[in-house]
């Protein structure tokens, strides 16, 4: 009850006029971050940030935390028009919503994106407004090897989803987890694979690697193809709006399921990446439609948007109330706590209630703005598609250089992303799935740390695995996951058997 | 003929140019200025120059802008090398932590402080034994026990980092104790922190401003700080306690002293009126209000050095760090 009394206090001062502003200020900015690929929310609000620090504290965090929700929003859009993930959560998003745009379904597959990144924010808002205290307490019970269980899970839940032979999946996500190898091995503090050359040091960035296999890779696969572009009879109408939100409710499910996995994923902290390709992965599995999947499936594109939103938003809690980011922007956005004088960790929601509930409550006021800021804009997305690809693309060859140069500021990288896209379209000419490689570099050197992490904490042993019934639970099930085809395929064996 | 009007032309910029730099006193960016990181968004060297770019901007102690760029890849050797490259380059500074020496000792890689300009000695970071407020240890002198009776490697160190500055002092507190440690190297300090209060791990030598707010939570409990003296701090934090209550682990019987380094060099030819120029921001950036809150919320040693004082220290922490990580078997194989 204290709560609702709190949150309505937080309303009170989100919606005092500046800070209704610096919210739609905020919106925009982070649309705009969104769908620059590279850039990425967490460069977007450590550019902004000091800008923020004349302002009073509580509208400094509501416009910061905006550009993250429009960050979210925006990474879909280049997802689904241009098959360029604009944020790496947004890389599952380009399975079924790229192929949708091709099928002229571009307006849909935006609002489907839109309506379920709202879905799952909303969903994650509530839980941090109810059982805060509670949640925190369940992230704490997190060490290496309840890390890497999760990270197990989600290599699993992708493993065979893909319609390529097995073992053009395992060779796609080797060739991932050696390139997530390369840099510094943190936990020996040595460097690993750069073979004495300075700009391998910092290893291959992820954003790099995606630019380059998804939008260079299309752009060159869409040449070779006679520049034709596909998506030239997308509706650009806002009935479109109207008639997707007609359907979605249809997908209640996934809709749920994703915004749990979100939640757990948020709060543990693991981001929103592994969360959005697990929905994906675990909703192809169960779903009725999902062997449609990558095909331009609405159900594809709800899955992973929800659970990326709900992370995102869920990897704020872990923040204010341990200190730990849950997401990289996460990370930015607490240096900002400090820096305008408050201490995140327990004491947050005791001492700065205004702060706190100020910040929860322009977390649901500030989805509601970007969905309407998005939702409006749906046709004129759209309508890009309708430009000339010989008009577009060098546009996009662009905007793909200029993020790949923004992630780390240096040329080499735009090289960098120019092999990558040359490696992408050899690899969909000789049909290796790109989705197993590319979670691979996102997740692999997080996984390995993980893993060494906890066997140097149980000496070795692998049994810390199994050493206690959370780490355990996830394990199994990341089994299961692993061994689903088989164990399915057992299933429906055994069944005539069983009938005769 | 085209070429001699391009040399006239030359010639009269070149004095032109130099007429204008002995009209003007001091050196001045005309360009933005790039403050490097050689650490991740996020981290304790990223906080403190994000913090001087913001005060920078509120007071308008710079006619320029100030970017900050992170520049973390090879713990930080990606951002060192970038100065060392950028020969008489004014408009590029960086701010240090320890990596600044176990970086290349580690790594190997080509770089050594004296490839920059040391310009100031902003603040000394301080380190502080730290353990579980559940655990029954309340004491330095309880904890060496209960550590003692653990069998070698039982008790688990979370740091910061591989081969960095807390395991440095990890292995010294090995040494003073004698007894091995099983160190585990966490990506930031804040998740070691929280590591700790989840019992992954059993203590952590944290900065002081990764720790604190678990500290007044009442989830973490100091022990003692390896510094030579107490910290100054009076304001209490928790349990009727301050930083100032927190005793030094030399009068605990723990030999140890280690203080992090955050300081800012700038590019290997810089001039001494640019050096001149810096040092006096840093001077106006310390007077701020803004500053001395941030010192105070980390507890940080606000020691201010310039000149040759300065590189002289960095001098002295270079050997030191040679010899730890020579005897703990860090340094890269030739």
């Amino acid at each position: 009850m204290e709560e609702l009394v709190n949150l309505f206090h937080g309303f009170a001062v989100a919606l005092q006029p500046f800070n209704i502003m610096v919210m739609i200020l905020g919106i925009v900015l982070g649309v705009i971050i969104g769908v620059l690929p590279g850039l990425g929310g967490a460069n977007g609000v450590a550019i902004l940030l000091p800008l923020t620090f004349s302002m009073p504290p509580t509208s400094a965090i509501i416009m910061l935390s905006c550009i993250y929700w429009g960050a979210l929003f925006g990474g879909a859009i280049t997802s689904i028009l241009f098959n360029i993930p604009g944020e790496p959560w947004s890389v599952a998003t380009t399975f079924d919503g790229y192929p949708m745009a091709q099928k002229g379904k571009a307006g849909e597959a935006l609002t489907a994106a839109f309506t379920s990144s709202f879905v799952g924010a909303l969903f994650a808002v509530v839980m941090i407004t109810l059982v805060a205290p509670l949640v925190a307490s369940f992230a704490l019970r997190f060490g290496p090897a309840e890390k890497f269980a999760v990270y197990f899970l989600a290599f699993c839940s992708f493993v065979g989803l893909s319609k390529e032979p097995p073992f053009k999946t395992i060779a796609a996500m080797m060739i991932g987890f050696a390139l997530a190898a390369v840099g510094l091995d943190s936990i020996t503090g040595q460097l690993r694979l750069t073979f004495g050359s300075t700009e391998l040091l910092n290893g291959f960035d992820f954003l790099i690697a995606v630019i380059g296999l998804f939008g260079i890779g299309e752009i060159l696969l869409t040449m070779e193809e006679g520049l034709a572009f596909r998506g030239g009879k997308a509706k650009i109408d806002l009935r479109v709006v109207l008639q997707t939100w007609k359907e979605m409710p249809k997908y209640w499910v996934t809709s749920l399921r994703s915004c749990l996995i979100g939640c757990w994923m948020g709060v543990t902290p693991a981001g929103a990446t592994p969360a959005s390709f697990m929905s994906y992965g675990i909703a192809k599995r169960v779903s009725k439609n999902g062997k449609n999947f990558g095909k331009g499936e609405i159900e594809g594109v709800v899955a992973p948007e929800t659970a990326a939103h709900a992370a995102g938003t869920a990897a704020l809690l872990p923040m204010l109330s341990l200190g730990v980011p849950g997401s990289p922007t996460a990370a930015v956005l607490l240096g900002g706590l400090l820096i305008w004088g408050l201490q995140p960790g327990p004491m947050l929601f005791v001492e700065q209630k205004e702060f706190v509930w100020g910040l929860i409550a322009s977390m649901y006021l500030g989805n509601l703005v970007g969905l309407i800021v998005v939702l409006t804009c749906v046709p004129i997305f759209a309508a890009i598609l309708r430009v000339p690809f010989s008009i577009i693309a060098p546009l996009i060859l662009v905007l793909c250089a200029i993020g790949a140069y923004s992630v780390h500021s240096s040329t080499f990288d735009v090289v960098l992303m120019l092999v990558f896209g040359v490696v992408g379209y050899l690899l969909k000419k000789c049909n290796y799935p790109l989705a197993p490689l590319v979670l691979a570099i996102v997740l692999g050197d997080k996984a390995e740390e993980a893993f060494r992490q906890s066997l140097l904490g149980s000496q070795g042993s692998l049994g810390v695995f199994f050493s206690n019934s959370l780490v355990g639970t996830i394990m199994v099930l990341g089994l299961i996951a692993l061994f689903w085809s088989a164990i399915q395929e057992g299933y429906s064996r055994l069944r005539p058997h069983s009938v005769a | 003929m085209k070429h001699s009007v391009l040399h006239t032309a030359l010639a009269a910029i070149a004095i032109f140019g130099a007429g204008n730099m002995s009209a003007s006193a001091a050196w001045e960016p005309v360009r933005p200025v790039e403050f490097i990181v050689p650490a991740g968004t996020g981290g304790g060297a990223d906080q403190m120059a994000r913090t001087i770019q913001g005060i920078v901007t509120k007071h308008s102690l710079m006619k320029q802008p100030m970017v900050v760029i992170n520049k973390s890849g090879g713990a930080g050797g990606e951002g060192f090398l970038d100065v060392k490259g950028s020969g008489n380059n004014p408009h590029k500074i960086i701010i240090t932590l320890s990596n600044l020496f176990t970086t290349p000792l580690a790594t190997g890689i080509p770089f050594n402080w004296k490839d920059m300009t040391p310009v100031a000695m902003l603040a000394l970071d301080e380190f502080v034994l730290w353990v579980n407020a559940e655990k029954p240890y309340t004491t330095v002198k309880d904890y060496v026990a209960a550590v003692k009776q653990a069998p070698a490697g039982g008790m688990k160190m979370g740091g910061t980092g591989s081969k960095q500055e807390d395991q440095i002092i990890t292995v010294a507190l090995e040494k003073a104790i004698g007894t091995k440690f099983t160190y585990i190297p966490y990506k930031g300090g804040g998740e070691v922190a929280v590591q700790l209060v989840g019992n992954h791990v059993d203590s952590t030598v944290n900065n002081p401003i990764e720790a604190v707010a678990q500290w007044r939570g009442g989830k973490l409990r100091p022990l003692c700080v390896f510094d030579g003296k107490q910290m100054t701090y009076d304001e209490v934090v928790a349990d009727g306690k301050g930083w100032k209550d927190i005793p030094t682990c030399k009068s605990q019987g723990l030999d140890i002293e280690y203080l992090m380094l955050r300081g800012i060099f700038m590019s290997p030819k810089a001039t001494k009126d640019q050096v001149e120029y810096y040092v006096e921001l840093f001077k106006k950036v310390r007077a701020t209000p803004e500053w001395q809150d941030f010192m105070k919320s980390g507890a940080f040693n606000t020691t201010f050095l310039t000149g040759a004082e300065y590189a002289k220290w960095v001098e002295t922490e270079e050997k030191r760090h040679e010899a730890l990580m020579k005897e703990a078997g860090f340094l890269a194989a030739p």
